[in-house]
């Protein structure tokens, strides 16, 4: 029961983080709703999946893989957003309003 | 409907509307987000096969699948970022 309580959280926060990709309006804000997608949701989901598992060799293979996605998502996030920087991508910003605001 | 069916129907729904901004996406750092997404999604469908189908071997594809994925990624945004800076 625990297990597919994790399993569902991590399906909301992948849902979430996808309409993010699509609706939000700069590289940076994406780049931002992107990695709680990877971060979250692929942790709690595997996370869930252990726990469906059991201890034994099986989920100790999820564990490395859970280990490795932890380890190297960010890293990505982060050479794709320098790289951005570096070639000169300005962050977005709303838009003045005309009549004050 | 059991519960593989549908954390592996929600998966690859997301999956798809992810290759909405791979296709629409202004600059190449938009499809480079959403390639490294769908990447991500593809690894956890791996597990979620792997652990309700009981089929150990698409966890080592899962982790080479991780391995590449990751230095793809890195690869390529190296290379967008020293693009056309011997014009200067």
């Amino acid at each position: 029961m625990i297990a597919y309580l994790f399993i569902f959280l991590g399906l909301v926060f992948i849902f979430f983080g996808t309409l993010g990709i699509i609706r939000f309006p700069d590289i940076y804000t994406r780049l931002q709703t992107s990695s709680k997608c990877d971060a979250a949701g692929a942790v709690a989901l595997l996370v869930g999946l252990i726990l469906k598992q059991g201890l034994d060799s099986f989920s100790l293979r999820i564990l490395i893989i859970l280990v490795f996605l932890v380890l190297t998502n960010p890293v990505a996030s982060h050479a794709i957003a320098r790289s951005a920087a570096i070639r000169g991508i300005k962050p977005w910003r709303k838009k003045k309003n005309v009549k004050g605001g | 409907m059991t519960a593989a069916t549908i954390i592996i129907t929600v998966l690859g729904v997301t999956a798809s509307l992810a290759l909405y901004r791979v296709i629409f996406g202004p600059t190449s750092w938009d499809r480079l987000i959403a390639v490294n997404l769908i990447s991500s999604k593809v690894i956890m469908i791996m597990v979620a096969a792997a652990v309700f189908f009981e089929r150990r071997i698409y966890l080592d594809v899962a982790l080479v699948y991780a391995i590449i994925g990751f230095v793809s990624i890195i690869a390529i945004s190296k290379f967008l970022e020293g693009e056309g800076t011997n014009k200067k």
